[in-house]
């Protein structure tokens, strides 16, 4: 199961030019507003005819300009969530569910039964869309893109519109979208926090064009990726699992580098998660610090130095399995001598790493 | 109401009916087109379909009877083939009150369709839906309100039709006497000022049903539409 795509079509002042594969789970394509990230998406929908360019769905062709081989939208089998939701004004939430039922046949009621609890909709069914929350609409409209049984899967910054405690909401109920669904999921999105909590798959767009591909944890925990993804955002993604709630208001996470306390996570014990955090919180030590408040030191090898144009230095070290990246001033980094290969101690503060941060993991489910 | 009074208001009724019924497919089709069309001749065509609002009553009679009177081209060869005659017949009637009622119907259900957000329609498309049922299960239930709207604006029109039905049908009792023709009849006659009074009446009485029948109608697909 994957989605390939190359395309390439010019608009006035702008041209898009970009091919990429996007195995099965999430692949976030990133980039700031105007990159070309909607113009994709709707190249792969069939609502943009692009200059030139191929797609491929599971090994069906849907688009094949050489061959002027364009399959029109309705039979192109792309579940598309909009930014904007577009729900039908003039029908029931179970009705907007119902609705793409053309080529999978009419759900049943046990499939409808399904997303709707996954989705947390099913309380909704008998309302009018105009009834609804903005987080409500956005989960109806996933569950309706999700009925139509797609083989591929469109998310263009379902997100953007909501609020953060909107945002909050919805976040759990993609990760579990992102566990069920069978089928590649094109995630777009110009938040890096989103990217990290969602992505397997990483494609930063630049003014039309793809300047980096690879695994979400590789390409958000690089260095020289930090300037397509913006310095104050930077920060690696790591994997923890849960081993202990503790009762005050902590919970006790292993990682591959050590242990890892955070405020209280909703997650069972044995969970996996995955954990952003966020260079500017990071700070280094030489030498394993005492008679400190912060909980979290994570022992570890730098690896990579980027010194940025700025005062700051962005620092890499490989901790256990997982990366950790830390943003410090250049007057740290050499009055600390720090030098690829040395041994350093990353200090995480509990407090600094925000909930919305922290989200389940793939490979626990 | 008077035999005569009744006769002359189902008469109108009837001509009105016939006219807003038979125009509203055509009236559809043409406000989309307009609406969601893009092709060589839009403004021309636009142009034909508001001409009956410029031009002067007669004038549109007179062209109509040009055209389907019982020697003309068209009239002749739909009596021929049909059997079927428009020149001072009721169905003549009924023909230039649709005509001269088509640019206010298309007008207000084009507003309808352009309302419809195309966004809506795509969103409808990558679900599977085909053109056509894109139209028929997100297009058209949309406009519904703007097409009761504009159903019940060419009945009215119909119903006050005068200069082009004079002069394409006359204005023959029983047969394309409508109410307006009826009343200027009776105002020829001198002494006729009760019998202008009562069929003015009549025209206040039809003209406030239709209305609210069209806000009852309006509402009840607005409440359908979930957004009443």
């Amino acid at each position: 199961m994957s989605l390939s795509v190359s395309l390439r079509h010019a608009f006035p002042g702008f041209t898009l030019d970009a091919a990429f594969d996007a195995p099965e789970g999430v692949t976030a394509l990133f980039g700031k507003s105007g990159s070309g990230k909607t113009t994709v998406v709707n190249a792969v929908a069939g609502l943009l005819k692009p200059d030139a360019g191929t797609v491929t769905v599971n090994g069906r062709t849907l688009l094949e300009t050489a061959q002027k081989l364009y399959v029109p939208t309705p039979q192109r089998r792309v579940g598309y969530v909009f930014q904007d939701a577009r729900l039908f004004p003039h029908m029931s939430v179970a009705k907007n569910l119902a609705y793409g039922r053309w080529w999978g046949g009419a759900p049943s009621a046990k499939d409808t039964a399904r997303i709707t609890d996954l989705l947390g909709i099913d309380h909704l069914l008998d309302r009018a869309p105009l009834a609804l929350s903005g987080g409500e609409i956005q989960r109806v409209a996933m569950g309706r893109a999700l009925l139509a049984r797609p083989d591929v899967l469109l998310l263009d910054e379902p997100l953007a519109a909501l609020d953060a405690p909107r945002k909050a909401e919805i976040l759990p109920y993609l990760e579990r979208l992102r566990s069920e669904a069978e089928i590649p999921i094109l995630y777009v999105s110009h938040s890096v926090a989103e990217v990290a909590r969602l992505a397997t798959t990483v494609i930063v767009l630049e003014d039309g064009k793809v300047v980096r591909t690879g695994p979400a944890t590789d390409v958000l925990s690089d260095p020289t990726a930090v300037s397509q993804l913006g310095v104050r955002d930077a920060g690696a993604v790591i994997q923890a699992r849960v081993l202990h709630h503790h009762d005050d208001g902590l919970s006790e996470l292993e990682t591959s580098a050590g242990r890892l306390f955070l405020p209280r996570v909703e997650a069972q014990i044995g969970a996996t998660l995955r954990v952003r955090i966020q260079a500017q919180d990071v700070i280094l030590s030489r030498t394993r610090p005492e008679g400190l408040s912060a909980l979290n030191i994570l022992p570890g090898t730098i690896t990579s130095l980027l010194k940025g144009d700025g005062p700051g230095v962005l620092v890499q070290m490989a901790s256990g399995d997982d990366q950790v990246l830390a943003r410090v001033t250049r007057r740290s980094a050499q009055a600390l001598e720090l030098t690829e290969g040395a041994t350093c101690y990353a200090v995480v503060k509990t407090v600094s790493v925000a909930r919305a941060d922290i989200g389940s993991d793939r490979a626990a489910q | 109401m008077t035999p005569l009074e009744w006769e002359v208001v189902t008469l109108s009724l009837k001509v009105s009916l016939w006219a807003t019924a038979l125009s509203l497919p055509f009236g559809i089709l043409t406000a989309l087109v307009l609406a969601r069309g893009n092709f060589p001749g839009k403004q021309l065509l636009n142009g034909i379909v508001h001409l009956p609002l410029i031009l002067p009553p007669v004038v549109t009679g007179y062209l109509l009877l040009l055209t389907f009177g019982r020697r003309a081209p068209v009239g002749a060869w739909l009596e021929e083939t049909f059997g079927l005659v428009l020149a001072f017949r009721w169905t003549g009637a009924a023909l230039a009150a649709a005509i001269m009622a088509f640019p206010l119907m298309v007008r207000a259900i084009r507003l309808a369709i352009e309302a419809v957000d195309p966004r809506i329609e795509d969103a409808a498309a990558t679900l599977g839906a085909s053109r056509v049922m894109v139209f028929l299960t997100i297009t058209l239930p949309l406009t519904l309100p703007g097409i009761i709207a504009g159903a019940i604006l060419a009945f009215a029109k119909a119903m006050g039709e005068f200069g082009a039905t004079i002069t394409f049908v006359s204005n023959i009792p029983g047969e394309t006497q409508t109410l307006p023709s009826a009343i200027y009849a009776a105002l020829q006659v001198p002494g006729g000022e009760g019998a202008v009074i009562r069929l003015v009446i009549l025209s206040v009485i039809l003209a406030m049903g239709a209305l609210l029948v069209s806000e009852w109608l309006a509402r009840r697909v607005g409440h359908k539409a979930g957004r009443a």
